[in-house]
C-alpha cells in the first residue's frame, strides 16, 4: 500500500499538537496529510491480511464514532458512512501509488482514511475545526489533500477526475486518475458525456462503481433500467466485475483493473457489487430490516474475520478502539 | 483590426507564451475553427492543445476543472451562450467552489468564453445573454467583451490570476472594429481610462466634462458600442450631454467609477442585453441609491430587453431587444 506519510510509530496523544504545527506552517500552501496512525493503518510489517481488517475496522469504528458523537449533539450538519463497504475502499487504495489521485463522492470517509489514514485531520474537518483538512469549511463531504478529493454532487466529479486524467497524461506524468461513484450516480448525464470522452481521449480513468444496491430510499430496479456493466462497455471501457465482500478478493480484482489500466494507459471500470448497511445519511433508512439483517452475516468484517484468530482480532480491536478514543480525544482538543 | 481576428491573435499569443493554457470547445479545430471563427488556425499550430470536443458541454467544463486543479490554464469555448446552462452544475457546484471549500488548497483557474447576445435572427434558443444568471455566484468574475477593452491585456489580466471566468463576447462585437483612444477621439468624444490603466478597468465617454454631463449610462459589451453612437447623437441633435461608462469586468463590478460619475450627473441609467428582471442593472441601482441616497435627481433606470423569448423574426427580435432608441428614449427620462 502507499503511505501517506513517515510511517513510524505515532503516538495519538502527539497528534492534536503535530496537527496545529502542521496547520501554522501549511497555511494556505498545500497541506500534507498526518502521518499515518500505524493502530489504524497498520504496519509495513504486519500480514496483509492482519492489515486489511485492522483497516477495515478503524474505517467501521471511525464512522460509527461519527454517529455516536451526531447522537450526542456534538457534530454539525450530515455525514454518508459507507459501513458495509469498508472492503473497498482498502482493497482500492492498496494498489495506487502517491502520484495516482482519488475523487470521491458524498460518501467519502472510508475512501480518504484508506487513502491517508489521516484521521485526526478527517475527524477535525467534520468537527469544523479549523485543524481540519479544509479548516472546517468544506465538513464530511468537501475533502482536499494532495491526491485526494471529493465533491458532494452526483456525477461532476467524474468529468473533474477525467481533466485530471489528462493532465497527467499532458504532463507525461504515468499515474492514474480515480474516481469512485455509487450505482445512484449512474443516473447522471454528465457521467456518460464523460465515459465517452474518456475512451475517446484514451485517459487513465479508473472508475469504480460500488454498486450498494440503493440510491438513497429507492432500490436500484426502480431507479435503472438494464445492466451496470453494459453502462461502461458501451462506451468501450473494459469492466472489472465482482460481488463480493470479502476484501481478498476485491484485492485481487482491484489489482487487475489498476494493473490493467496503468498498462493500457486507458480507461477502465472496477464494478463492485456490494451492500450498505447503515442508512444513506442519519436515521433515513426505510429498507426492509429482513434484508439489512441478512446482509449484517455477510459483512465485510465478518467474512474476512475468519481466517484471523480471535486473539488477533480482539488485539487488534483493542489497538484500534483505544486509537479512536485518543483520536477523539486529540480532535475535540483542537480548535 | 475587428474584434473576431483580434480575439483570435490574442488566443494564438498566449497559447504560444503560456505552455499551461489548453483550448477545448465543439468545432473549435481547423479547418471549421469554431462556429464563429475566433479559433480559427489555433489547432493547426498547437496540436493536441487546442481540441475538439464532444457535445457534451458540462463534461468539457468538468475536464477543465481538472486540469486547472493539476495547474493547467484551460479555455473552453461554448459555442452559444445560451448552452451555459448545460455547464451551470460544473460552474457553480465545482469549478467557483474548490478553492473556497477546499479552504485555498487548490486554485481552479478554469475560463470559460462564450459568444452571447441576439440581432441575428437566430431565435429563443441561439441569441441569449444569459450572464445575470451567474452574476451572483460566489467566486466567479464575469467579464464582458467589448470593442473598447483588448482583448490582449484582458487575457493577460486574467491568465496572472486564480479566479474562475466567464467571458461573455456579444455576437455582433466579432465584426466589429476595435475602438481605441483615438477613433473614439476622432469622432468628437472624449475617451477616458479610469482607474490604474488596469486591463479590466471602466472606460468613460463623454462629449463634454463630466461637470456638463445629465445622465451617466452604464453599459457592457456590444451594447456599449450602441450606447457610444447614442452619446454622440444625443450630443450632437439634442445637445443632450451624458458619461457612457464601460466596464469589462461586470461581475464584481467595481463601483467606484460609477459612483464617482452619478454623484455629479445625478441620475443613472443602465443597459444590458439580457432579459427584465433580477438584472445587472437591477443591483448596480440599488448600489448607487445605496450609496447616493438623497443626492440623486432621479431614480435609476435599468434598461434591458423585454422578459420574454427572443423572436428569430427580424422586426420582432428588434423591438423586444434592446436597442438604442429605447436607450434614447430612457436617456431623456433621466435627464430631466
Amino acid at each position: 500500500m502507499y503511505f501517506a506519510g513517515p510511517a513510524e510509530a505515532q503516538n495519538g496523544e502527539n497528534h492534536a499538537e503535530q496537527r496545529m504545527e502542521r496547520i501554522a506552517t501549511l497555511k494556505g500552501k498545500q497541506c500534507d496529510a498526518m502521518p499515518p496512525d500505524p493502530r489504524f493503518a497498520g504496519s509495513p510489517g504486519e500480514t496483509r491480511a492482519f492489515r486489511f481488517y485492522r483497516q477495515m475496522l478503524s474505517i467501521r469504528r471511525f464512522e460509527e464514532t461519527l454517529l455516536d458523537l451526531f447522537d450526542r449533539g456534538l457534530l454539525n450538519g450530515t455525514t454518508h458512512c459507507c459501513i458495509g463497504q469498508e472492503a473497498n475502499c482498502v482493497a482500492v487504495m492498496e494498489h495506487l501509488r502517491e502520484e495516482d489521485h482519488v475523487f470521491s463522492n458524498h460518501r467519502c470517509h472510508g475512501h480518504y482514511l484508506a487513502r491517508t489514514w489521516d484521521a485526526l485531520g478527517l475527524l477535525a474537518e467534520i468537527m469544523g475545526k479549523e485543524a481540519g483538512i479544509c479548516g472546517g469549511l468544506g465538513g464530511s463531504q468537501h475533502i482536499c489533500a494532495p491526491g485526494f478529493k471529493s465533491n458532494g454532487v452526483q456525477g461532476g466529479i467524474v468529468p473533474v477526475a477525467a481533466g485530471i486524467a489528462m493532465a497527467k497524461r499532458l504532463r507525461g506524468i504515468d499515474a492514474l486518475s480515480v474516481v469512485f461513484v455509487g450505482d445512484g450516480t449512474l443516473g447522471e448525464g454528465v457521467v456518460y458525456e464523460t465515459l465517452n470522452i474518456a475512451s475517446l481521449w484514451q485517459l487513465p480513468l479508473l472508475v469504480v462503481c460500488e454498486n450498494n444496491e440503493w440510491s438513497q430510499s429507492t432500490p436500484r430496479q426502480s431507479n435503472m433500467w438494464g445492466d451496470v456493466r453494459e453502462r461502461f462497455t458501451a462506451f468501450g471501457l473494459p469492466v472489472h466485475e465482482i460481488a463480493t465482500t470479502d476484501v481478498l478478493q476485491i484485492d485481487q480484482a482491484a489489482e487487475e483493473a489498476v494493473a490493467a489500466a496503468r498498462k493500457a494507459s486507458s480507461p477502465r471500470a472496477l464494478l463492485i457489487h456490494t451492500y450498505r448497511l447503515c442508512h444513506h445519511s442519519k436515521n433515513d433508512d426505510n429498507r426492509p430490516p429482513q434484508e439489512v439483517e441478512g446482509r449484517w452475516k455477510e459483512e465485510p468484517l465478518v467474512v474476512h474475520g475468519e481466517r484471523i484468530s480471535s486473539e488477533d482480532r480482539e488485539r487488534i480491536r483493542q489497538e484500534v478502539d483505544e486509537a479512536i478514543e485518543e483520536l477523539v480525544s486529540s480532535a475535540r482538543s483542537l480548535t | 483590426m475587428i474584434y473576431a481576428r483580434t480575439l483570435n491573435d490574442t488566443l494564438g499569443r498566449i497559447i504560444d507564451a503560456d505552455s499551461r493554457v489548453v483550448i477545448l470547445g465543439e468545432d473549435i479545430e481547423d479547418p471549421y475553427g469554431g462556429a464563429f471563427k475566433v479559433t480559427r488556425g489555433l489547432s493547426s499550430g498547437f496540436p493536441g492543445r487546442v481540441r475538439n470536443t464532444p457535445i457534451s458541454e458540462g463534461a468539457i467544463v468538468g475536464v477543465a476543472a481538472g486540469l486547472a486543479m493539476e495547474g493547467f490554464r484551460p479555455i473552453v469555448e461554448i459555442m452559444f451562450g445560451d448552452f451555459v446552462t448545460l455547464c451551470f452544475d460544473q460552474i457553480v457546484n465545482h469549478v467557483t467552489k474548490f478553492q473556497a471549500m477546499y479552504d485555498n488548497r487548490v486554485t481552479c483557474p478554469v475560463i470559460v468564453r462564450t459568444p452571447s447576445g441576439g440581432g441575428r435572427g437566430y431565435g429563443p434558443t441561439h441569441s441569449q445573454s444569459l450572464e445575470k444568471h451567474f452574476l451572483g455566484v460566489p467566486h466567479l468574475t464575469t467579464v464582458a467583451a467589448s470593442a473598447f477593452h483588448s482583448p490582449q491585456q484582458i487575457f493577460e489580466k486574467v491568465l496572472s490570476q486564480d479566479a474562475p471566468v466567464l467571458h461573455v463576447e456579444h455576437k455582433l462585437l466579432y465584426p466589429l472594429p476595435m475602438a481605441t483612444a483615438e477613433t473614439v477621439s476622432s469622432q468628437g468624444l472624449i475617451f477616458e481610462q479610469l482607474g490604474d490603466g488596469d486591463a479590466l478597468t471602466t472606460i468613460a465617454i463623454r462629449p463634454v466634462h463630466r461637470e456638463e454631463c445629465r445622465v451617466t449610462v452604464v453599459a457592457y459589451g456590444y451594447q456599449a458600442t450602441q450606447a457610444a453612437d447614442v452619446v454622440l447623437q444625443l450630443a450632437m441633435e439634442e445637445e443632450l450631454f451624458v458619461e457612457l461608462l464601460v466596464p469589462a469586468q461586470i461581475a464584481p463590478v467595481d463601483l467606484e467609477p460609477l459612483e464617482a460619475s452619478v454623484a455629479v450627473t445625478g441620475s443613472v441609467v443602465t443597459v444590458e442585453e439580457g432579459t427584465s428582471g433580477w438584472a445587472w442593472g437591477t443591483e448596480i441601482a440599488h448600489q448607487m441609491v445605496s450609496r447616493l441616497y438623497g443626492q440623486m435627481r432621479k431614480a435609476p433606470i435599468v434598461l434591458c430587453s423585454e422578459r420574454s423569448i427572443i423572436p428569430s423574426e427580424r422586426r420582432r427580435e428588434s423591438e423586444m431587444l434592446v436597442n438604442p432608441s429605447k436607450m434614447k428614449r430612457a436617456i431623456r427620462e433621466a435627464a430631466q
